[in-house]
């Protein structure tokens, strides 16, 4: 079940770094894409969250071992949190229609 | 003794199954709970944030790619790096080296405390430029509201890890702690990783100034 039962102490060693360094690769991705500057807020917004959503798969599933745990913990855990920060978007509307309500300034 | 037999069939028998659903400790479970109740908390704070942005026609970017995003992304590598010498720690301690484990929660714990510097000096050069809770040079009192409230609330995770590890080194060192302490800590840790996963893009990334 844990990866240091299945393989050696070593092999476990490798796994974790080749995972560091794939993090590392992606924030470099993440910073180059805000120095070039090349897309639009929106754009960057979409690019740089599903980056985001990968690094933070790769932590929970190899730091925090949840890869390596029975499926029933990841299953219990990982769809209620989903969904319940899913529900906190229900605001952007709001966030929109309050921008396009506002009095301009002179 | 009638009520241990009468429970035998049943225990060993038809309703045996799932006793552990996770096959994890109590400790690891509380852990997860922790972090999920915690990973809304820090889900609310970047929702509330996006939405006073969204809401407000020219908010300020106002980080210099050098040297504020520079200095963001040099606390993110020392961050992950603290992620990997806690994963190192684990290991150690799993495979029963005391000595190997608390090493390694010494260099995660100095890490942790070199992002603390490098954060605080940059709140440094916020403030410098005029940066408060309530006011700011380019007219968005939201801005310095949610950016201290958020960066702030991180850094206490922060800080509160280290001290958390420290407690846990010197316990797992004198032998009073036990590897799955070690663990638990770890996901702990590796939490306050991930958190900041989301505040350096949303933050720093797209506040870039053009």
């Amino acid at each position: 079940m844990v990866p240091e039962a299945t393989h050696g102490h070593e092999e476990g060693r490798r796994l974790f770094v080749m995972v560091w360094l794939g993090l590392l690769a992606l924030t470099a991705v993440e910073v180059v894409l805000a120095y070039v500057q090349m897309f639009s807020t929106e754009g960057m917004l979409l690019i740089l969250m599903f980056l985001s959503l990968i690094k933070a798969g790769l932590i929970v599933g190899y730091f925090m071992h949840l890869r390596f745990e029975k499926t029933t913990l990841a299953w219990s855990l990982i769809p209620a949190v989903t969904l319940v920060i899913m529900l906190l978007f229900i605001f952007f509307p709001d966030a929109v229609r309050a921008l396009q309500l506002r009095v301009p300034q002179p | 003794m009638a009520d241990q037999v009468n429970a035998m069939p049943l225990a060993t028998g038809d309703w045996a199954g799932g006793t552990f659903p996770y096959a994890v400790g109590h400790k690891k479970l509380g852990m997860w709970l922790f972090i999920l109740s915690d990973s809304l908390t820090f889900s609310a704070m970047l929702v509330a944030y996006s939405y006073v942005r969204v809401a407000t026609a020219a908010w300020p970017t106002p980080f210099h790619f050098f040297p504020s995003v520079v200095t963001a992304t040099v606390m993110t590598l020392v961050l992950l790096s603290s992620s990997l010498t806690m994963v190192f720690a684990v290991a150690a301690a799993k495979h029963g080296d005391r000595r190997g484990a608390v090493r390694q929660l010494c260099f995660t714990m100095f890490f942790g405390l070199t992002f603390i510097v490098l954060h605080l000096n940059e709140w440094g050069v916020l403030i410098r430029e005029g940066v408060r809770l309530w006011q700011n040079p380019w007219g968005v009192p939201l801005f310095g509201a949610t950016f201290f409230t958020l960066t702030g609330l991180h850094m206490f995770h922060v800080a509160t890890g280290v001290g958390y590890l420290a407690v846990v080194a010197v316990g797992f060192g004198r032998g009073r702690f036990t590897d799955e302490d070690v663990e638990v800590s770890g996901l702990y840790w590796h939490f306050v990783d991930l958190v900041w996963m989301f505040i350096f893009p949303l933050v720093y990334l797209l506040s870039v100034k053009g």
